[in-house]
């Protein structure tokens, strides 16, 4: 039971430190983006609205997402979001200490770091390629289809890193190269529309996105290297 | 932590350790995956902000 304690004190600590700094890179960084989507996709909605459109009959359940709870805007939606980051941050911290205790445990600030570069490629490089982050009014496939593809792609890409990392034959490693690439030969579920915001926005979300996340673990990584150190040492 | 290590025998030890990374990581989903995931409106309203900006797939 040490183990599970040690293990999720450490992502407790590393999650809150990674989340907190992910919050304030997305509060310059990705936050304004959205502001701007949103005015956009409001717009295309109420357009949307105003149009006529039937409820197919035994719709009686229809409703608009406008009638579900939202934080309203400023603090509470603030606070909604890093709580959200916190929660996410003790999830993927989770993910990598326990991953790294399989290997032993990471040793060093140093080694963290580079298990915090793997998560980067894992859970935002390899599914952005497919799916690149959207800001509000971007509208995708069919979410239970993205979602899909989105895991289905951490998966294959960790597997392949850890067979190229730790497999010993040559033919791990094109396994591990043909792991990472199936998903994207496969290919993601595509939007059948296109994207009803500015491309200049669409596409500087997405850097945004991409920057804050590599920072974000980045972060993750070199706290998780650096707290696991000192918890062994002492 | 240092003592049960030196007393158990390696074998031991990694059955012993493979049980608790494994909880420890189905806890880390279980979080994902409600930050991240679920559909119920009020969690995806309250973190539909961080969704977009760490690039989960969102609406």
């Amino acid at each position: 039971m040490h183990l599970f304690r040690n293990i999720v004190f450490i992502a407790a600590l590393v999650g809150l430190g990674a989340g907190l700094v992910l919050t304030v890179l997305q509060h310059f960084g990705t936050q304004p983006l959205i502001v701007q989507a949103e005015v956009f996709e409001q717009a295309n909605a109420a357009k949307a609205e105003a149009a006529p459109h039937e409820h197919p009959a035994g719709a009686a359940e229809h409703h608009h997402d406008e009638a579900a709870w939202e934080p309203a805007d400023g603090a509470e939606r603030f606070g909604w979001t890093l709580v959200a980051n916190i929660v996410a941050g003790v999830g993927f911290a989770l993910l990598l200490v326990a991953a790294s205790e399989l290997k032993g445990g990471l040793t060093s600030w140093r080694e963290g770091l580079l298990w915090g570069l793997a998560g980067f490629l894992v859970f935002t490089l390899a599914p952005s390629v497919g799916l690149p982050p959207e800001a509000p009014g971007v509208e995708g496939a069919p979410l239970m289809d993205r979602q899909i593809w989105w895991v289905a792609t951490a998966i294959a890409t960790a597997a392949g890193l850890a067979l190229i990392v730790y497999g010993r034959s040559p033919l791990t490693a094109v396994a591990a190269v043909a792991l990472i690439a199936a998903p994207h030969v496969i290919g993601a579920p595509q939007p059948s529309e296109p994207p009803a915001i500015p491309h200049a926005l669409e596409h500087g979300f997405v850097v945004a996105v991409i920057v804050t996340g590599f920072l974000f673990w980045a972060t993750l990584g070199t706290l998780a290297g650096a707290l696991r150190n000192r918890f062994v040492e002492a | 932590m240092r003592t049960a290590s030196s007393i158990t025998r390696p074998v031991a030890l990694t059955s012993a350790h493979a049980l608790p990374i494994l909880f420890a990581a189905l806890l880390g989903v279980v979080l994902i995956a409600g930050a991240g995931f679920a559909s119920t409106p009020a969690l995806h309203n309250a973190a539909h902000d961080q969704r977009h900006s760490i690039g989960f797939p969102c609406h």
